[in-house]
């Protein structure tokens, strides 16, 4: 490996905001043809380092250099990035949802002939550009219509069309399946194969482990250190203790569960596709939680989890059917999102900006969002119980920030999923769903939000815990149900499930499930 | 935040003064520019801006079109638009106009009607807004056409007199009582009124600060804040009071006075307010945290008509008429003060206070130029830009990651408010295979 020249060197890199040094010499070589992972804690500087290199922050903005193929580059915008082979594909995708693959790839980059465009070579180029990419889509989809996996694989594929050497991937697993990521870790691999390297910022160090060459690995903007993956004997727990400068040796808090007697039941649940009718998004599904007790629900992306789960959550998806909700023995109707809140229930969403915070507010406000009626004489808010009331919270959950006068657009992913896990607690409920809580968020944080839950769970609240990652599932719950196809398939006590179990129930509809 | 110790403390503090504190530095900037325009036309002017008779003619002149920007304000948070307040104030002032010639309504009882209007209306634009889910740029668009066209019906598109116990909320002014003193008391009273609740106030404020904890600024600063503005209240007082006989304080800028004491209240310390703010900022997220965005968006439509019946109702009673050019393009005129007062396009920024001033601004500026003897085309072109280069300074100092102009000079002294995660550059849409509330997940 080492044998590789080196195809680009960023040298002391320092870039500060207005009172923040967000990097401060940080140094990263990578070599031709090699897979280099950035690891890092949200906020350790890894996108902006990303940034400095693609040109989102152009040259002067920046001290140190970026040598690419022996040269020092003055990247002014992203476009003399790209041009020199530098192509950044971000968490977020930068596709046009209404426009097809073929346009989307050549999008900024027409082929033109007579100054019209020339829609024939765009297509056999797409053409070749998907297969390089293994996708076998007809070039003419639109974008909305295929799945963020393959989304992932077109911005590859548009990436590719613009001869890069350099390819730099910000979370591209974030949003996958498990079978769309290892499509796509292979496809990188593929790249290597072919001279590309990658530059891949990951929080799934599994991943990591699997596919990079080198790591390299940043903290509080410096660069700690930099490993070669077989020769070092990288495992995670390794990279870990680089990134959160000690060693985790516990990833889940520990917890002695107290189950109390069941207090939450879903019955023959079923549930629509909220625009096209003869599509089931839940089917007859029926759950139970106890006291005090973290339930785990299991499942690909798309089997159903987040829509089983809003819909329960007073109808907030989907084209409600059938199906009866039980709380403490007696039937209850959540026929919105307020009746569900009145009964005690919550539910923390997945996607932290665009469903769980408005990123306009502040702290204090964000806090209270969920029952302003707690702290309200009749229609008016009182702002020093307000305040009072988000001090506690950010205390007691530990969310880093000066003041809770502060926007919450201002804080990292971790500390804004403890300011909605704070607006879930303030309303106080008896049960709690929490979609994907960890999802974006660093391994420190990680641990601290377990933490929470375990915590919420001790207190006698039952909880519903959504989850793509298995170990997480496996570390916290006490009971985990599958889901296959909008159907619970399968309910294992969390002390005899394993992966593999649970990912075969996960993709199959096995059998009915015994209430238990 | 606790202790200061960077150099600019005292800057920001002296901020504070004028309420520029952690959050509505933008009002800051914007009060300043009032401060300033006024200062200019005051020196252009050689001191009739700042005279009696020309402070109370912009108070009675200009009180409609605050009233308006006050729930335009609301309706640009919550994300829409009204284009329809012109035509609404107008239909508004023909039916109580008519009614009260026609019918031989009372005057008392024709403003309730004319309100009733208003919440008829609103409620009509307010229901395709919300429960049909039309884009309210299309519905208010349609209902310019609709009640503008309703009001030449109904007046047969000519100008209807009003009588004259009714002009007394566009043309009234707060009545001479008590003994002679060379001024009208009524308006000393109110003058010494509000300058005792500013002292109140910024005591209250201070107390509120020490129970929560924070550290408020340093004593001289209130005191300074405080004697700043109760000079400006008895500077204002004594103009308003001294004005020539029979005029004072306009009750069309008494009733401003007290909407905008109200809705600054209900916008920023009550339920509703806040469920405004989150409808704007993020629906799906409020929905999600049980808000009834609904019933928000109704509400807020329908306040709107209510407040532009007012006005059209204030304006019909200060021209002694209703006609079928009333209200026209009124509506640019608030949404031009909206803007000015900082709320954002988008939705979910914005406040009564700063639409205000932002609407002053305006005022003063179509005033002094007017006193300069400018024409109405320049005057609508120097208009123009200045809601260009407001708007777009603001937007230009927020991709810059600096809140405003004054922000960004008093930046140094802010370094210790800002966790060290940089301001992110890529707008974030969330992860696309969310299911969403409404929304195709194929």
């Amino acid at each position: 490996m080492s044998a590789e020249p080196v195809i680009l060197e960023m040298r002391s890199i320092t870039k500060e905001f207005p009172g923040v040094k967000a990097l401060s010499n940080v140094s990263l070589t990578v070599r031709a043809g090699e897979i280099h992972a950035i690891c890092g804690e949200n906020g350790a500087g890894k996108s902006t380092l990303m940034k400095v290199l693609s040109g989102v922050y152009p040259y002067g903005t920046y001290s140190g250099d970026i040598v690419y193929q022996g040269q020092v580059m003055h990247f002014k915008d992203i476009r003399s990035s790209e041009a020199a082979g530098i192509a950044i594909i971000h968490q977020e995708l930068a596709l046009i949802p209404e426009l097809s693959i073929t346009e989307n790839i050549f999008l900024g980059n027409e082929p033109t002939k007579w100054g019209a465009i020339d829609w024939i070579t765009a297509k056999k180029t797409a053409l070749e550009l998907l297969a390089r990419v293994g996708l076998r889509d007809d070039p003419d989809t639109l974008i909305k219509n295929i799945g963020v996996g393959k989304q992932q694989l077109v911005e590859i594929a548009k990436a590719l069309n613009k001869s890069v050497k350099v390819l730099i991937l910000d979370e591209p697993t974030a949003a996958l399946n498990e079978a769309d990521s290892q499509h796509l870790l292979d496809l990188i691999r593929g790249l290597k194969g072919k001279g590309i390297s990658s530059i891949m910022i990951s929080h799934k160090l599994n991943e990591i482990e699997q596919v990079a060459d080198s790591i390299t690995i940043i903290r509080d903007g410096l660069t700690i250190e930099t490993l070669d993956v077989i020769a070092d004997g990288v495992n995670e727990d390794r990279i870990i203790r680089g990134m959160v400068g000690r060693s985790l040796e516990s990833r889940f808090p520990d917890r002695t569960p107290h189950i109390g007697d069941v207090f939450f039941e879903v019955r023959n649940w079923n549930v629509q596709h909220p625009q096209v009718a003869e599509r089931m998004v839940v089917k007859n599904s029926s759950l139970t939680v106890r006291k005090g007790e973290i339930v785990g629900i299991a499942g690909l992306m798309g089997a159903g989890r987040t829509e089983l789960a809003m819909s329960i959550f007073g109808r907030s998806y989907g084209n409600f059917l059938s199906g009866k909700v039980f709380k403490d023995g007696k039937e209850i109707e959540l026929r919105n999102v307020a009746e569900a809140i009145d009964h005690g229930l919550a539910y923390v969403s997945e996607d932290r900006k665009a469903l769980g915070l408005n990123l306009l507010d502040d702290i204090k406000r964000s806090i209270v969002s969920a029952k302003l009626s707690k702290i309200s004489a009749g229609p008016v808010v009182n702002d020093s119980k307000e305040y009072a009331i988000a001090e506690s919270y950010r205390t007691s959950l530990r969310i880093k920030t000066p003041s809770v006068d502060a926007g919450v657009n201002k804080l990292s992913g971790g500390n804004q999923q403890k300011v909605v896990l704070a607006k879930w607690m303030f309303t106080d409920p008896d049960l709690l769903i929490l979609d994907e809580p960890t999802r974006g968020i660093d391994v420190g944080a990680k641990y601290e939000i377990y933490g929470i839950i375990q915590e919420l769970a001790a207190q006698g609240k039952g909880v519903i815990l959504i989850s793509s990652e298995l170990p997480e599932l496996l570390g916290l719950a006490d009971r985990i149900y599958t889901v296959f196809e909008g159907a619970i398939t399968d309910c294992i006590p969390a002390d005899t499930a394993d992966p593999e179990t649970l990912m075969k129930s996960m993709t199959s509809a096995r059998k009915k499930v015994q209430s238990i | 935040m606790s202790a200061d110790t960077s150099p600019r403390g005292g800057l920001r503090d002296l901020k504070k003064i004028f309420g520029g504190g952690s959050s509505n530095v933008r009002q800051f900037g914007i009060l300043f520019s009032l401060i300033a325009i006024i200062v200019l036309f005051q020196v252009l002017t050689n001191g009739l801006t700042l005279s009696s008779g020309n402070l109370i003619n912009l108070v009675s002149q200009y009180s409609y079109i605050l009233i308006l920007a006050i729930g335009m304000v609301m309706v640009i948070i919550a994300g829409h638009i009204d284009l329809s307040v012109g035509s609404v104030a107008a239909f508004a002032g023909i039916v109580v106009a008519t009614a009260m010639q026609d019918w031989n309504l009372p005057w008392p009882l024709a403003i309730l009607l004319g309100l009733f209007v208003g919440v008829l209306i609103g409620a009509w634009q307010g229901f395709w807004v919300a429960y049909i889910g039309v884009p309210a740029f299309i519905v208010t668009l349609a209902g310019m056409l609709i009640f503008r066209g309703g009001n030449q019906v109904i007046g047969n598109a000519n100008t209807v007199p009003v009588p004259d116990g009714f002009t007394v909320i566009g043309s009234g002014y707060l009545p001479e009582v008590g003994p002679f003193t060379g001024y009208n008391n009524l308006t000393l009273l109110l003058g010494l009124v509000i300058a005792v609740a500013v002292i109140l106030m910024e005591w209250r404020a201070r107390r509120v600060q020490k129970i929560m904890g924070s550290t408020p600024a340093p004593l001289w600063v209130s005191v300074l804040k405080v004697v700043l503005l109760v000079a400006v209240v008895i500077y204002a007082t004594v103009l308003f009071a001294g004005g020539r006989e029979g005029t004072s304080f306009p009750v069309s800028g008494i009733i401003l006075g007290v909407l905008v004491l109200f809705y600054a209240f209900i916008t920023r310390n009550t339920i509703f307010g806040r469920h405004v703010y989150a409808v704007g900022g993020n629906k799906l997220a409020a929905e999600l945290s049980g808000v009834k965005s609904r019933r928000v968006n109704f509400l807020v439509m329908m306040n709107m008509s209510i407040l532009a019946s007012l006005a059209g109702m204030i304006f019909v009673a200060r021209s002694v008429a209703s006609g079928p050019q009333d209200g026209l393009s009124w509506e640019l005129d608030a949404i031009a003060a909206v803007f000015i007062g900082g709320a954002a396009v988008s939705g979910g920024i914005g406040t009564v206070t700063g639409s205000i001033v932002g609407g002053l601004v305006m005022a003063v500026l179509n005033n002094g130029l007017q006193l300069l003897g400018v024409g109405a085309d320049l005057v609508q072109i120097i208009k123009g830009l200045v809601l260009l280069i407001a708007v777009g300074v603001d937007v230009w100092n927020k991709s810059q990651g600096r809140p405003s102009l004054i922000g960004f000079l008093t930046r140094k002294s802010k370094t210790s408010e800002f966790p060290p995660e940089p301001p992110a550059v890529v707008p974030t849409s969330g992860t696309p295979e969310t299911a969403r509330p409404s929304d195709v997940s194929s």
